[in-house]
């Protein structure tokens, strides 16, 4: 392109005549990336149709040429034994010989993959490829899991190794900063279930029964749930995001060179900090929940915090809330070994640490509802 | 002047806060040419490169190219310009979530109107034209080694056939052996395609072999543009240190054996 900006690029155009056994293939105009687009057809045409011996190209009056367009014209005499012949050429061009030479030199087409097509197979397939990868991350959780434990255990052999500041940090920033927003959180919950408790039993005249479904749910199911999905959006996401980001920059690399153990230093402090805040946290929550459902009740239905609070020791045994606290510390192990897993799993470029990182959340709020509900199923068969 | 001037920086003024980076900086770059640009660290080279590529608006002073300013384009002329350009980012800049041919692909896509069957066979030529193996068209850039990216790097920049290539840092962080490979296909693609190149460089063995001129950045303006033997002989004291310290005597003998 050289001597002419792009504003005066002219169309390429091509004219097919025959002379004998030969095919002439005329060249007009400019043969630029801009313009050889629609001469792709034709061309593709006269390289199928026409002998490879009998093609000849004539560059008379061939304009701007680049390498797109020496690629195009190249390639109509790709399949002779000399594509580069003199035979194949007539008239004079100052650079188009040397360009469509210099191009094949150097061209290698890339064989393409087959496209996968979206038949029966392929559906089946690809649901067989999920199933598969579904059990492989599960088997890979629990051997992550199993790591962590046995450094757990060596750990516990030798209390030294402990990294205790790591381990305050994490116990601050996925206790103490949660708590607030898990709190405000588990008030409102609490305070919807008395609403909506509270018109139904306001019909049938046990409006004191308010107390009751409070108790009950914030207890048993709704301060622990809170609690687990609030880590895992906000302290699992945070995990993933902070040890992906030392994986990216080959700081973990660095760790093992070092003889580091990434999973004493890195991986133990937040499950550690886990395990022991959530059961704090879904304490606190539950608090702060039926604070919410007693507001409720005083504001909407007249029963006294008196009341509440009295029929709230009467009615309700521990069990509600044993069985409450019971599933905090398995939801925090749960999320901070998914959190540091899919942490771990990032590999070199950024991409990567956004996909880990919505895994992450995803597999945890998927692991804690499942084991939710296993648990709610383990306590109804043991009566409790 | 019979000089061919294809782009011209007259007066720029770039300044980052208090601090200014180029004050009355005159540079003129010629159809055809590789010039390399040196500079001391700080000195504002990918400043520079930016301001004429349009990503950074200058404080004062204007950029031309062929005549035109583009302070007085529109905003679609522009584009129309920067789509003749073609850019080498330092880091190569691929986007991460294409594959190597995608990649080369992507100006192709924007701003040519082909089949995609020869699309895609351009793109090939392009990626074997820059030096790589046809195999490497289906990975993704983070499987590729920093001097596969830089040439894919190179093959995405001449996709859509420039008339000019910016290059900052080409060889920075390739291996001897790949640098010199670089710099020769850079010298063989701009005589074959008639390319104007403006190269950032501190590879002094580069500077040596491909460029026609050098210009050096010092004291916020260009301090001196000529072939590398003037500059050898220019008396200001930061480039007689650049090029006659220990490297760049090595350099020099290098050339010279």
């Amino acid at each position: 392109m050289r001597g002419k900006s792009a504003s005066s690029v002219t169309a390429a155009g091509v004219v097919l005549r025959a002379e004998g056994s030969k095919t002439i293939v005329e060249l007009h105009g400019d043969w630029t990336v801009e313009t050889v687009g629609r001469m792709d057809a034709t061309l593709r045409d006269v390289e199928e149709s026409v002998a490879p011996g009998d093609i000849v190209i004539d560059l008379s009056d061939l304009g701007l040429i680049d390498t797109a367009g020496a690629y195009i014209i190249g390639r109509v005499t790709r399949r002779c034994s000399q594509p580069d012949g003199d035979f194949h050429f007539i008239g004079e061009h100052p650079t188009a010989r040397r360009l469509i030479e210099e191009v094949r030199a150097r061209t290698t087409i890339c064989a393409q993959e087959e496209e996968a097509g979206y038949g029966f197979m392929q559906a089946l397939s690809r649901i067989g490829a999920g199933i598969e990868a579904v059990m492989r991350e599960a088997l890979d959780t629990f051997a992550f899991l199993g790591k962590t434990i046995i450094t757990g255990f060596r750990t516990l052999a030798n209390p030294q190794r402990l990294r205790l500041t790591p381990t305050i940090w994490a116990m601050e920033e996925v206790g103490v900063n949660a708590m607030p927003i898990i709190a405000v959180l588990s008030f409102f919950i609490g305070a919807v279930v008395a609403y909506m408790g509270a018109n139904l039993l306001q019909t049938l005249g046990f409006s004191v029964f308010t107390v009751e479904l409070v108790g009950i749910a914030v207890l048993r199911e709704f301060g622990v749930l809170i609690t687990a999905i609030m880590l895992a959006g906000r302290s699992d996401s945070a995990f993933t995001a902070q040890i992906g980001s030392m994986k990216m920059q080959q700081e973990i690399d660095a760790m093992r060179v070092l003889g580091l153990d990434p999973f004493e230093a890195l991986v133990l402090p937040r499950v550690i900090a886990c395990v022991l805040m959530a059961p704090l946290l879904t304490f606190g929550a539950m608090i702060a929940g039926i604070f919410g459902g007693m507001i409720v009740a005083w504001s909407a239905q007249d029963i006294s915090p008196t009341l509440f609070i009295a029929r709230f020791h009467q009615e309700l045994p521990w069990d509600h809330f044993l069985v409450g606290m019971s599933k905090a510390p398995v939801f925090g192990l749960v999320v901070a070994i998914i959190g540091c897993r899919q942490g771990m799993m990032v590999s070199g470029d950024v991409e990567s640490l956004g996909r880990r990182v919505t895994a992450s959340v995803v597999q945890s709020i998927f692991a804690v509802i499942v084991l939710e509900a296993m648990f709610a199923m383990m306590y109804l068969e043991l009566g409790i | 002047m019979s000089e061919d001037i294809l782009i011209s920086v007259r007066g720029l003024r770039t300044a980052f806060g208090r601090h200014v980076v180029h004050e009355n900086l005159d540079l003129d770059i010629r159809r055809g040419e590789i010039m390399g640009l040196v500079g001391g660290s700080g000195t504002g080279k990918t400043v520079l490169l930016n301001s004429i590529l349009g990503l950074k608006e200058p404080d004062g002073g204007d950029i031309l190219f062929n005549g035109r300013r583009f302070s007085q384009m529109s905003a679609l002329e522009r584009l129309k310009v920067n789509s003749r350009w073609g850019v080498l980012f330092q880091n190569g800049a691929l986007f991460t979530s294409l594959t190597v041919l995608e990649n080369v692909m992507a100006p192709l896509r924007e701003h040519v109107d082909m089949p995609p069957a020869l699309m895609e066979e351009i793109a090939s030529m392009k990626i074997g034209l820059s030096g790589l193996a046809p195999d490497v068209g289906d990975r993704y850039p983070s499987e590729l080694s920093g001097g596969m990216r830089k040439r894919v790097a190179l093959a995405r920049a001449l996709a859509l056939d420039p008339e000019i290539l910016f290059l900052d840092e080409p060889t920075a962080g390739l291996d001897p052996i790949g640098a010199a490979a670089f710099d020769s296909l850079i010298l063989e693609l701009s005589q074959a395609l008639g390319l104007t190149v403006l190269m950032i460089t501190h590879d002094l063995d580069s500077l040596h072999a491909i460029c026609d001129r050098v210009a050096v950045l010092a004291d916020k303006r260009v301090a001196a543009v000529a072939p590398i033997e003037a500059l050898l002989r220019n008396p200001h004291p930061w480039i007689q240190e650049y090029f006659h310290g220990p490297r760049g005597r090595a350099a020099l003998a290098g050339k010279e054996s």
